[in-house]
């Protein structure tokens, strides 16, 4: 809901902080955002369980490829959506087709209740989009070319404290009269990213944001997805596992254009390790430990593991999920007098994960 | 439209282009001047005019190669086309944009016109009909190499055949003899540039003339305007 002009118009600085409690009390099961552009104007918007980004069914052809393959998910207000994939899986095709550069062969995008088709500009409005590569004409300078995204946008608000504002917050401060040409890398992902704020869209697309930033740049995007992801809505892109995880409430991978898995980050990496492989390294004769291990009940399998010193080995040992076989290492080891050196979970990483995934989507389509 | 009209000049003038335009087309339609009008006591701008007909089919496809092949190719498109602007804006602005940097060049008949006066009375109703010509044939030939830079990613591209085509319709006169087939001849003939635009040099406004250079204008943005449509959906 949101309070028209004219009615906020009168409103002095005090009513409308008075509102603004009034609003938050009023809404107090819901999450809601109010928002307070320099005191008068009010905007309350509010958030119950509410689809922000809705994608049916999308397919993208190129020829005969598929480069997206009926692709359907749906994105929560506020949320911070990761999607993951290898070079090529279609994580650009789709993000390309939600923002309308391209079109999709078939499927619909719904954003915040417009669809590209029907309502292009309405809906272009609603998103900021950073390619790939950052849109940006290197020969301007830096606010020139932020006041020139500022005017196609068609934004709204006062010009200069705006921009200033995005580029405080990217960290941009001082290079105004920068020229693009001029910037480093990271300077120029930036003011791709300034670009994207612009005029605070509900929904904002990332494509591989960090990709050629050094460590501390990453960080710091790192930092501003996730403090972006309270007010809007974001899907960002990547092929390194750790980044997403440590930004994402929602992980989406997509390998050769399909879905492949579809969970919340932390839900992903224990529903699909679940505790079933042990890391054991023992001193003794190999091929002893070896047997020994494997007559414990649930085991199903045990590898030597490359890592092994000459005295001692790794094993993997794969068990049955649910079985606690802990305790059972530890007293067969000790039967057979060969001293447990380390032994701990060897619960799937994400990486791992990720890799067996998408190894397995692939050998299915062969 | 707007923010992208202003872009796109200052883009001009933010790289060489501009510069290497201006001076190329004063260069030539100073030598024309001075040959034409000083050397022979002439108070007539035709020639002047006529000649630039060539220079122009050489200096458009250099100042629009850059147009959308470069965006294309510095993906600088993307933040166009997925922010809230129409093709037709986009292809309406960057028009404008190199019709602006095209006008001021003419701009310096204007001058000639001036200088004339000082010595004899110049036609001024046929310099401004000329000029109105000059303008419209350039509207309609930087449509045509909009149209030719929406379909590459390469500038260079872009202009070679901009040129090529410019050479095509410089010519397109000499063919006409050649064809005996007469529907043929006289269809090319109708498609011949320079005799709408001989028409305005000799200060004869006619709505044939401006009707068709207008039309064709208009033809070739559409063009560009379905060519980035098309794009989309491949």
């Amino acid at each position: 809901m949101a309070l028209s002009k004219a009615a906020m118009g009168a409103a002095s600085r005090c009513q409308c902080d008075n509102l603004m409690k009034f609003y938050k009390k009023c809404y107090q099961n819901q999450n809601v955002c109010v928002t307070m552009y320099f005191g008068i104007k009010c905007r309350i918007t509010c958030q119950g369980v509410k689809q922000m980004i809705e994608v049916k069914n999308l397919t993208k052809r190129y020829g005969k490829i598929k480069a997206v393959d009926d692709i359907s998910f749906t994105v929560d207000t506020g949320e911070v959506l990761g999607f993951l994939g290898p070079n090529g899986a279609g994580k650009s095709t789709t993000m390309n087709i939600i923002t309308g550069y391209i079109s999709s062969s078939s499927g619909t995008v719904t954003v915040d209740g417009c669809e590209i088709l029907a309502e292009p500009k309405k809906t272009k409005q609603k998103i900021g989009y950073l390619p790939e590569i950052p849109p940006l004409y290197v020969e301007m300078t830096v606010r020139k070319y932020l006041e020139f995204m500022f005017d196609i946008k068609r934004v709204k608000l006062p010009k200069k404290e705006h921009i200033d504002e995005v580029m405080h917050l990217v960290g941009l401060d001082n290079h105004g009269k920068r020229i693009i040409k001029n910037l480093s890398k990271g300077y120029r992902q930036r003011v791709g990213f300034a670009q994207a704020l612009l005029g605070n869209p509900p929904v904002i697309i990332l494509d591989e944001p960090t990709v050629g930033l050094d460590p501390k740049q990453i960080i710091e995007i790192r930092k501003l997805i996730k403090n972006l992801g309270r007010k809007h809505t974001v899907i960002f892109s990547s092929h390194v596992l750790s980044e997403i995880s440590a930004t994402c409430d929602r992980i989406i991978i997509i390998a050769d254009g399909k879905i492949i898995a579809d969970a919340k980050a932390d839900e992903l990496s224990s529903a699909l390790s679940n505790e079933r492989r042990l890391v054991v390294t023992a001193e003794g004769k190999a091929s002893d430990i070896a047997a020994e291990i494997k007559k414990i009940p649930g085991v199903l399998k045990v590898k030597r593991n490359g890592a092994s010193s000459d005295k001692a080995t790794t094993f993997d040992v794969e068990y049955k999920p649910g079985a606690d076989i802990r305790r059972d290492v530890f007293n067969a080891m000790a039967r057979i007098g060969c001293p447990i050196l380390e032994m701990k979970s060897g619960g799937e990483s994400l990486e791992e994960m990720y890799l067996r995934l998408t190894e397995n989507s692939k050998g299915g389509e062969e | 439209m707007g923010a992208i009209y202003k872009r796109e000049l200052s883009g001009y003038f933010n790289s060489a282009i501009a510069y290497v335009v201006l001076a190329v087309f004063f260069f030539f339609s100073g030598f024309f001047f001075y040959n034409y009008c000083f050397m022979r006591d002439s108070n007539s701008l035709s020639y002047v005019f006529g000649n630039m007909f060539y220079i122009i089919m050489f200096i458009i496809p250099v100042l629009t190669m850059k147009t959308f092949s470069e965006e294309k190719r510095q993906k600088t498109d993307q933040a166009l086309l997925t922010s809230p602007v129409s093709l037709t804006e986009i292809v309406l602005g960057k028009f404008l944009g190199a019709f602006t940097v095209f006008a001021m060049c003419c701009g310096i008949f204007l001058v000639y016109a001036v200088i004339i006066s000082f010595f004899a009375q110049p036609q001024w109703s046929v310099v401004l009909c000329t000029l109105l010509g000059i303008l419209l044939l350039g509207a309609a030939m930087i449509a045509i190499n909009v149209f030719i830079s929406s379909l590459t990613e390469s500038m260079v591209v872009a202009a070679v055949v901009g040129m090529a085509a410019g050479l095509v319709i410089e010519t397109v006169g000499y063919f006409v003899s050649l064809i005996s087939v007469e529907w043929i001849s006289t269809a090319l003939s109708k498609l011949d540039f320079t005799t709408y635009y001989t028409n305005f040099t000799y200060g004869i406004l006619s709505a044939t003339d401006v009707v068709f250079y207008l039309s064709v204008t208009g033809l070739f943005l559409f063009f560009t305007v379905r060519v980035l449509e098309r794009r989309r959906w491949s």
